[in-house]
């Protein structure tokens, strides 16, 4: 009971990076922005939150460093694809590239330095209770702000005007600006939403998952959360529901090795990418549903004057 | 008519716009009076599309003014324009697919309505005008003549004062644009004007108080339409005499060239319809005319036809007395067949590609233009010269991007392009659509002369006017079946109405309780 517990406390840890990641790629795409940066704006996030945790001491800090970090790298993509026109994808990918290296060359001093965990959120007589007590409430601030995240975009995304102002953006971009509504403005935001929870997804890894900076921590999980979108097909609640699925898959392949079965290492740490191209194929198998969901004006250039 | 001391609704004075390249508003006057319906007519480039975006704030003028009511004012955006109190239907219906009727009104409000209250107010603006909504539907679930309801009823949210509506009818059954005039003319009785734009001059012969005809950037009259004959406003329009094609009579077919027997296919597309037991003969020399509303299996019908589709069962398709139903595109061309798609863009043109490519694309077999697979430029250049010579098609020469040309002069090309092959079947879509009268003509022309020298031609088209004028023998589709075919002298135009109207009777629970409404 106590190993089932713990193994369930490690996948949310996996999952938790990977639920602000595609929330925030979700809310770009709902607004009709392909944002293929996402690798890149989490390891900006990570190594800035670890810089800003390290030298101020405050781990709040660290986290909204964090955020403002992979806004700021948002901010730059949608500079560049929003109001210059560039093409989404090739700026995606290069921002990512971008990522990767302006990291690393902040984080060339950080190496190796360990950091105070992020701490837990001790609530009194609760986190005390046996299993129920690790499992619900022996988590960070991050984690519980992750798992609050869904109802509010659900909320946002279907209750709000603002929300479907959003959406209909992301649908029929024409149509939107023929009702006079601000493509750009709205996307320009949904976009920097997209950067700061990237960016939160990184904090946590080098702030709580593992409290030190390595070069390409993140190792992958920006891909990951973008193919969650597509799996989710753009709906919050089925995204959390991936998250913590792949989660799940990167945890197994851990204990896999830990109760001794006879695999070569590689093949496991392969799981959580073949497990992601496995769902997108069967995702996309049955085309009709996916794009149903699909924002119509996904990835698509927009000119106000055409 | 002139009534002293009232305002004009709107009045514009010198208003100009010039795009690279082209004028497309140069010093347009326009008055509009309050309860009027006003016509704006005019080929396609006109500049009637500039001069409604201008009023409606989606472009800015170069040069000119404008008065509202009486006050010199400038409209900056569509949300000031509403404010003022215009409204405009769009063209290319400007709803959100995947989302509900409800938010798709929200999103044309500038104020936060709770959407349970809009659904009420929705209903309510359905009770007074007999535009009968269901708030919680999906757009994509609805048939174009819902859609084009929703865009109305989300105008008349704002209580306009001027309704701009730009083609509304080039895509409803007859009996929708019935309904369609009845809730215009009702909205001009409680005084407010309405700006109707259209190519159907029988229409707005019917339906308008005044028009104002535009041609090449400038308004060359305003008349009052009634009193003059459709042939007149098209002369206005074009700047020019033209003749309107008909048909010789000639009632002598040869043989069948195209035979399709019990075809049945599922629809690819998301929301397309299946066709279902579908049968018909085309002879030599004859033109059938497919009618019916658009999402009725057409899509599938001509997939099916064209060969981007195959037949389950191969024999279910002759063409020329070949079994071809599971023959691709380039086999079916090979037999002698052409085709002509619905989207111009991406479908019978690549956009992108200049007009010497996209001829080289379908006319590559039939008229030689490889050799030993490679591409003989002179030859594939002396095509698209003849083609873009036969049909008048006005482009910036043939080395010009498809995607620069506009929609009817496109069409032309595409159609020339078929047409110069010398096909022994001719499928076509909707030839017309979206094109001015002076095009039309030329295009009907063409065709009637090509099934003339023997060619036998299917034409797909939502516009009955244009299968009356052409076709030798007309079948309506509807929800993917065919009805028999009626010889086209004896058709009841009735009858072919209400059959194309069929599965909107059949959507709503009581349609004879809407049309009351709706006149009431």
């Amino acid at each position: 009971m106590e190993t089932l517990a713990a193994v369930l406390v490690s996948v949310i840890g996996a999952a938790t990076p990977l639920v602000f990641a595609a929330v925030g790629e979700l809310v770009a795409e709902k607004s009709g922005v392909l944002n293929l940066g996402v690798e890149g704006m989490m390891l900006i996030g990570a190594v800035a939150a670890f810089a800003a945790a390290l030298t101020t001491g405050s781990a709040t800090l660290g986290i909204l460093a964090g955020a403002g970090a992979g806004a700021i790298l948002a901010l730059i993509f949608a500079l560049l694809t929003l109001t210059l026109l560039a093409n989404q994808v090739a700026t995606g990918l290069a921002l990512t590239i971008f990522g990767v290296g302006v990291s690393a060359l902040i984080g060339r001093s950080f190496v190796g330095i360990p950091l105070q965990r992020l701490q837990q959120l001790d609530l009194p007589g609760l986190s005390d209770l046996p299993i129920v007590g690790t499992l619900l409430f022996g988590h960070d601030i991050l984690v519980y702000l992750s798992i609050l995240l869904i109802p509010a975009t659900i909320w946002f995304l279907d209750r709000s005007r603002a929300g479907l102002i959003l959406r209909s953006i992301g649908e029929n971009h024409a149509a939107a600006h023929a009702l006079g509504h601000p493509v750009i403005a709205v996307r320009y935001l949904a976009v920097m939403f997209g950067g700061a929870m990237a960016g939160l997804g990184g904090a946590y890894l080098s702030l709580a998952y593992t409290p030190m900076w390595a070069e390409n921590m993140t190792a992958g999980r920006g891909w990951i959360a973008l193919a969650l979108v597509v799996f989710a097909t753009w709906r919050p609640g089925r995204l959390l529901l991936g998250a913590y699925l792949f989660g799940g898959i990167t945890v197994a392949q851990l204990h896999v090795q830990g109760f001794g079965f006879d695999v070569p290492s590689q093949f496991l740490s392969m799981l959580p990418y073949v497990a992601t191209i496995g769902v997108l194929v069967a995702i996309s198998a049955d085309g009709a549903r996916a794009r149903l969901n699909a924002p119509g004006s996904l990835g698509r250039i927009f000119h106000p004057d055409a | 008519m002139a009534e002293v001391g009232v305002p004009a609704r709107l009045e514009l004075r010198g208003i100009s716009k010039q795009f690279p390249g082209c004028l497309a508003n140069d010093q347009v006057d326009l008055d509009l009076r309050p309860g009027e319906i006003h016509a704006l007519l005019g080929e396609n480039g006109a500049g009637k599309s500039t001069l409604v975006k201008i009023i409606y704030g989606v472009l800015k003028a170069d040069s000119g003014h404008l008065r509202w009511n009486g006050e010199q004012t400038t409209i900056t955006s569509p949300s000031q324009a509403r404010k003022l109190g215009i409204a405009m239907v769009f063209q290319h219906f400007s709803l959100f697919e995947s989302m509900t009727v409800a938010e798709n009104v929200a999103l044309g409000l500038d104020d936060n309505v709770r959407l349970d209250v809009l659904s009420d107010q929705v209903a309510e603006i359905g009770r007074r005008y007999g535009l009968t909504l269901e708030p919680e539907r999906v757009i994509h679930d609805l048939s174009v003549g819902e859609r084009q309801r929703v865009e109305i009823v989300r105008c008349l949210m704002q209580n306009p004062r001027l309704l701009i509506m730009d083609e509304p009818t080039s895509v409803l059954t007859p009996g929708e644009a019935d309904t369609l005039f009845i809730t215009l003319r009702r909205l001009a009785d409680e005084g407010c004007t309405i700006l109707y734009i259209s190519h159907k001059l029988s229409e707005i012969r019917a339906l308008c108080d005044r028009a104002t005809v535009m041609r090449g950037g400038k308004v060359v009259a305003t008349c009052d339409p009634a009193e003059e004959t459709a042939y007149d406003l098209a002369r206005l329009m074009i700047g020019a005499d033209f003749s309107q094609a008909s048909k010789t009579g000639s009632t002598q077919f040869g043989a069948s060239r195209l035979k399709v027997r019990n075809l049945n296919m599922a629809a690819t597309a998301l929301h397309g319809t299946d066709i279902a037991d579908l049968e018909f003969e085309v002879a030599a020399g004859e033109i059938l005319g497919i009618a019916g509303v658009a999402g009725n299996g057409q899509n599938t019908l001509l997939a099916a036809l064209s060969g981007e589709q195959l037949a389950d069962d191969p024999a279910t398709i002759e063409i020329e007395g070949q079994i071809a139903g599971q023959l691709g595109p380039r086999r079916r061309r090979r037999l002698g067949l052409a085709f002509v798609p619905e989207e111009r863009l991406g479908h019978g043109a690549v956009p992108e590609m200049s007009l010497i490519d996209n001829a080289l694309l379908t006319g590559y077999d039939r008229q030689g233009l490889l050799s030993r697979g490679s591409i003989m430029f002179s030859r594939t250049k002396d095509y698209a010269e003849r083609i873009v010579k036969s049909f008048q098609v006005v482009a910036g020469g043939i080395d010009a991007n498809a995607g620069s040309l506009s929609g009817g002069n496109l069409q032309k090309f595409i159609i020339g392009r078929e047409l110069l092959q010398q096909p022994k079947v001719l499928v076509v879509a909707h030839p017309t659509w979206g094109v001015d009268a002076g095009a039309a003509a030329a295009i009907h022309t063409a065709l009637l002369e090509l099934a003339e020298q023997g060619t036998a031609i299917l034409v797909v088209s939502q516009d009955l006017d244009e299968l009356l004028q052409i076709s030798d023998r007309i079948a309506v589709l509807t929800a993917g079946r065919l009805s028999d075919c009626m010889v086209t002298a004896d058709a009841d135009v009735t009858q072919i109405g209400l059959l194309m109207g069929a599965h909107v009777a059949d959507d709503l629970a009581e349609p004879d309780g809407e049309q009351r409404a709706s006149q009431t």
